[in-house]
Parts: C-alpha cells; sequence; structure tokens
C-alpha cells in the first residue's frame, strides 16, 4: 500500500499542482476548472444518472463490437494459418486494410447503418478485427512443428490438432493482438461518438463542451480516460492467468 | 503449416511455385474490387450505399486534377508526419532520460503507464478549449497519442542492451557519449522502431479524426464534408484515398526499418516475409 502510494505519488502531485493553479486563477477557470470543481461535478452526475446511462450504451457498443471483432478475427487469422487457399484470398486484403487508419470508416458506417448503435458497432467490429487476425495468424504460423508432428503421429486429426495444439500455442500472440484491439476500441468508440451520436460518452463530452459546463466535461473526460485504463489493467491480469501455463 | 506437407522442391520448381502464389494474390484483390463494382451495378444496395468502384475512382480523378487532392493530402500529412516526428524525438528522448536517471524514472513512470492505455482521443475537447481549432491543437493531440509507444519501447529497449556489451566497451575507454552513440541506441534500435512503427498510424488515425472532428482542409476534413452534404461518392473516395496514404506510411516504414537494420540478426533471418 504505502509502496505504490509512493510509485503514484506523481500523480497525487500533478492533481495537486492543478488544484493550486486553478485556485489561485493563474489559468482562467473556463479553460481549467479547479479539480474539486470536477469531482463535485462527477458526483452530481452520477446522482442523477446521466454518466451511468450513457456510459452503459457506450460500453454496449464497445463490448459488443469487440466481442465479434475477437471471434471473427481469431477465425480468420487461424484459418490463413491453417488453409493456403484462405491465406491467398484474405492475406492480400489484410495487408491492404491494416494500415487503413480505422477512423476513416465512421463515416462509411454511418452510410450504412444511421447514427445509433449499429454504426458504431460496426465501425469497432471493423476496426478491431485486424489486429486480432494478425496476432492469430502470427500465432498459430509459429507453432512448433515438433508438436504439430508428435500430435499427428499421435493419431489427431486435423480438427483435434488445430484445438489441442495450434489455437494454445497461438494464445500468447492472438492474446496480445486482442490487447490492442481493446485500446482501439475506446479510440474509435469516443471518436465516433465525439462525431455523432445521440447518446454515450463521447456525446456527453461533445454536449457538455458545447454547453460550457466545462467541470462537468472534464469530468467525463477522465472518467472515459480511467475506464480505458482499468480494461487494460483487468485484461492484463486476465491474460496472466491465461498463460499460467507457460510459466 | 501447408509447408510441412511439401517436400523439398528444387529451385526453380520453388520460383515458380511461389510466382504463383504471388499470382494468385493479385487475383484476391481483383476479385474484391470487381465485387465491389459488380454488387454496386447489381442495384441490391443503392448508389448512396455502396457508389460504384468507378464512380469513385472518377470522383478522385476529378480531385486529382483540380488539385484538391494534393492540397488535402499535403495538409494530412504534414500535420501527421510533424506530430510524428516530434513524439519519435521527444518520445526517445524522454525514455532514455527515464532509463538514466532515477529521479526522472520517477517521475514518469507512473504517468506513462497510466497514460499509455488511456484512450488520449476523449481530451481532444479539452485540447480544443486550450489551443483552438486549428493546426497546433491536432498536431498537439497527435503528439500526446503517439508519444507513449515511443517512450515505453524506448525504456524497454534499454533496459534490454545486453550487459556484456557495455562492459565490453567501457573496458576499451568508450567516453559516456560514445557509449550512448555507438553501443547503447544502436543495440535499442530494433525495439525502438517496432515502438515507431505502433506510433506512425496511431498519428495518421489521430490526424484523421481531429480533421474530422474540427473541419477545414485535409483528408478526414474532406470525407466530413463529403458526408454532411450526403455525398457517398465522396466519402468511399476519401477512404480510398486514406487507405494509399496509410498503405504508403506503412511500406515506407517497413523499408526505412529494413535500412537501419541490415547489419541485425532480423535482416539477416528472414529474408523477405
Amino acid at each position: 500500500m504505502k509502496q505504490s502510494l509512493l510509485r503514484y505519488l506523481p500523480l497525487l502531485l500533478l492533481a495537486a499542482i492543478w488544484e493550486l493553479v486553478a485556485r489561485l486563477e493563474l489559468v482562467s477557470s473556463t479553460a481549467l476548472p479547479p479539480l474539486s470543481d470536477v469531482i463535485a461535478a462527477w458526483i452530481d452526475m452520477i446522482k442523477d444518472g446521466e454518466l451511468t446511462s450513457n456510459g452503459a450504451s457506450s460500453l454496449y457498443r464497445a463490448g459488443a463490437g469487440l466481442a465479434l471483432s475477437v471471434i471473427v478475427g481469431t477465425a480468420l487469422g487461424i484459418g490463413m494459418a491453417w488453409w493456403k487457399p484462405v491465406n491467398v484470398l484474405l492475406a492480400p486484403m489484410v495487408e491492404i486494410f491494416y494500415p487503413l487508419p480505422k477512423s476513416a470508416l465512421i463515416p462509411v458506417t454511418v452510410i450504412w447503418l444511421g447514427f445509433g448503435d449499429g454504426s458504431k458497432i460496426l465501425l469497432i467490429f471493423l476496426g478491431c478485427m485486424l489486429p486480432v487476425t494478425v496476432g492469430a495468424f502470427n500465432g498459430a504460423r509459429s507453432s512448433e512443428q515438433v508438436l504439430v508432428w508428435s500430435a499427428r503421429s499421435m493419431g489427431a486429426n486435423r480438427l483435434r490438432m488445430l484445438w489441442d495444439v495450434v489455437l494454445p500455442s497461438a494464445m500468447p500472440e492472438l492474446l496480445n493482438g486482442i490487447r490492442t484491439a481493446l485500446a482501439l476500441s475506446f479510440i474509435l468508440l469516443v471518436s465516433s461518438e465525439l462525431i455523432v451520436a445521440q447518446k454515450g460518452f463521447g456525446y456527453l463530452i461533445g454536449f457538455l463542451g458545447a454547453n460550457g459546463t466545462y467541470d462537468a466535461m472534464y469530468a467525463v473526460v477522465f472518467t472515459v480516460a480511467f475506464l480505458g485504463f482499468a480494461a487494460d489493467r483487468v485484461y492484463q491480469m486476465f491474460v496472466q492467468r491465461m498463460l499460467l501455463w507457460r510459466q | 503449416m501447408a509447408a510441412i506437407d511439401q517436400a523439398p522442391a528444387p529451385p526453380a520448381l520453388r520460383i515458380l511455385r511461389s510466382t504463383l502464389w504471388a499470382g494468385a494474390r493479385l487475383v484476391s484483390i481483383a476479385l474484391l474490387l470487381t465485387a465491389w463494382e459488380l454488387v454496386a451495378r447489381s442495384g441490391i444496395v443503392t448508389p448512396f450505399q455502396l457508389p460504384a468502384l468507378s464512380a469513385v475512382l472518377e470522383r478522385i480523378w476529378n480531385d486529382a486534377a483540380s488539385g484538391d487532392l494534393a492540397i488535402n493530402t499535403s495538409v494530412t500529412l504534414y500535420r501527421a508526419m510533424v506530430g510524428f516526428f516530434i513524439a519519435a524525438v521527444g518520445g526517445v528522448v524522454l525514455g532514455m532520460a527515464m532509463s538514466r536517471s532515477a529521479a526522472a524514472r520517477w517521475f514518469f513512470d507512473p504517468i506513462i503507464s497510466v497514460g499509455f492505455p488511456m484512450p488520449k482521443i476523449a481530451f481532444l475537447p479539452v485540447v480544443i478549449l486550450w489551443l483552438g481549432v486549428f493546426d497546433i491543437s491536432k498536431i498537439t493531440m497527435i503528439v500526446f497519442d503517439a508519444i507513449f509507444p515511443v517512450v515505453a519501447a524506448t525504456v524497454i529497449a534499454i533496459q534490454g542492451v545486453e550487459r556484456e556489451l557495455i562492459w565490453s566497451a567501457r573496458n576499451m575507454g568508450a567516453g559516456q557519449r560514445e557509449l550512448l552513440w555507438q553501443i547503447v541506441l544502436p543495440a535499442a534500435l530494433p525495439t525502438i522502431m517496432t515502438g515507431l512503427q505502433v506510433a506512425l498510424p496511431l498519428s495518421l488515425i489521430v490526424a484523421v479524426v481531429t480533421e474530422m472532428l474540427m473541419g477545414g482542409y485535409g483528408l478526414g476534413g474532406a470525407m466530413m464534408t463529403a458526408s454532411r452534404f450526403a455525398n457517398s461518392t465522396g466519402v468511399f473516395a476519401g477512404i480510398v484515398e486514406i487507405a494509399v496514404v496509410g498503405y504508403a506510411l506503412v511500406k515506407a516504414m517497413a523499408l526505412i526499418r529494413r535500412r537501419l537494420l541490415i547489419w541485425h540478426q532480423e535482416s539477416q533471418n528472414f529474408p523477405s516475409p
């Protein structure tokens, strides 16, 4: 406890400087409302449910898009590593779409599915799928030949081998790809909601900013930032448990 | 996987086979483009949902002829590259400072480890509030997003430099400066490059998003304008243009990596994927 307090002391220091600078009016209080005001605004928004209802719809979009991308992306990546024809068909497309700045898809998903949940879920699904695909592909491709051979000599059929040998050995790189996808899903969620939405964190940030209630806007911004950070930490703990068998 | 089924083939046959596979890859792209054109013309979808490839190409041609394409592309590239370079230099310097000075590490380590996984794009309205809607706030946003992977990679890279290398260089009388430029930085370069390769596409993503939100010139701004006027041909033209720019940047970065690391094992063990 004391150790982690010492470790995160610089962050507390920054928070203290923020409060001090704002209270002494060194910068205008519209540009930087005091931290205590921001915290008060946050508590108000939790109480009247504004933050939780918008947050719930954001998390639903991110979760649904991410889940789809993990399922489809893993299947595509392992398929590409396992069957050459799939590879020949898909690898060039992956190579072309992988460097595409995913944010460019925002207007297209709006054209296809409108302003609601659907377009955000599609955007997050499309944007997050390729990192997962590439991770699964690299992992499955590098599964050790010795393991594949011995499984085969022990009479495992192809499907069995896929499940028992290839998937586990693809796991570390796959999980790494999913971590990239997780970070990307927050970026895409917030930017698409900032641009077009009727609810969600991004919408709330834009709305509060346009209204000039900056302390509340700061509160939402930091809530999103914290959620992104917390999601990554929780995911890393999950990964550590998943990979325990690898020592 | 399929490789283990094949017996080692004589060189001529192998070259033939790899050319055939390469040809098949081109066919895949051609199939995708043909499918686009056919689906768009078949009437299953409206031209608003999916304009024909030919219409999109025509629009890109018109943009190029009127000079808009050149202006928008160069504006976007300018922002992304300036942001990327500031993040690259700043990130490497900060990373080096963190691995050399305990005070710098104490102060910045929690900031980096908390800030890296955060969706920094959420801070965009705050940055607009402070810096306005012009280049400076866009570039600030790009630096803010792209610097984290560079710092993290630099710290890990310098930690990973073999102690023996440093000891022997010191033994042979290398000073601090020589040690840094001739031993530590080259040995850390592969990992630093990996960090830069993460930061570069990120710079472009953020450049496009900020342009979409603030409007004005730039590929993202042009796409948003087209979207406001329900001009879906313009939107798809924007996607194609941005995809080409992204592809070119990523390829160029991979090329630079191969050039810079030509002495490194990775270039020798894997001729080309």
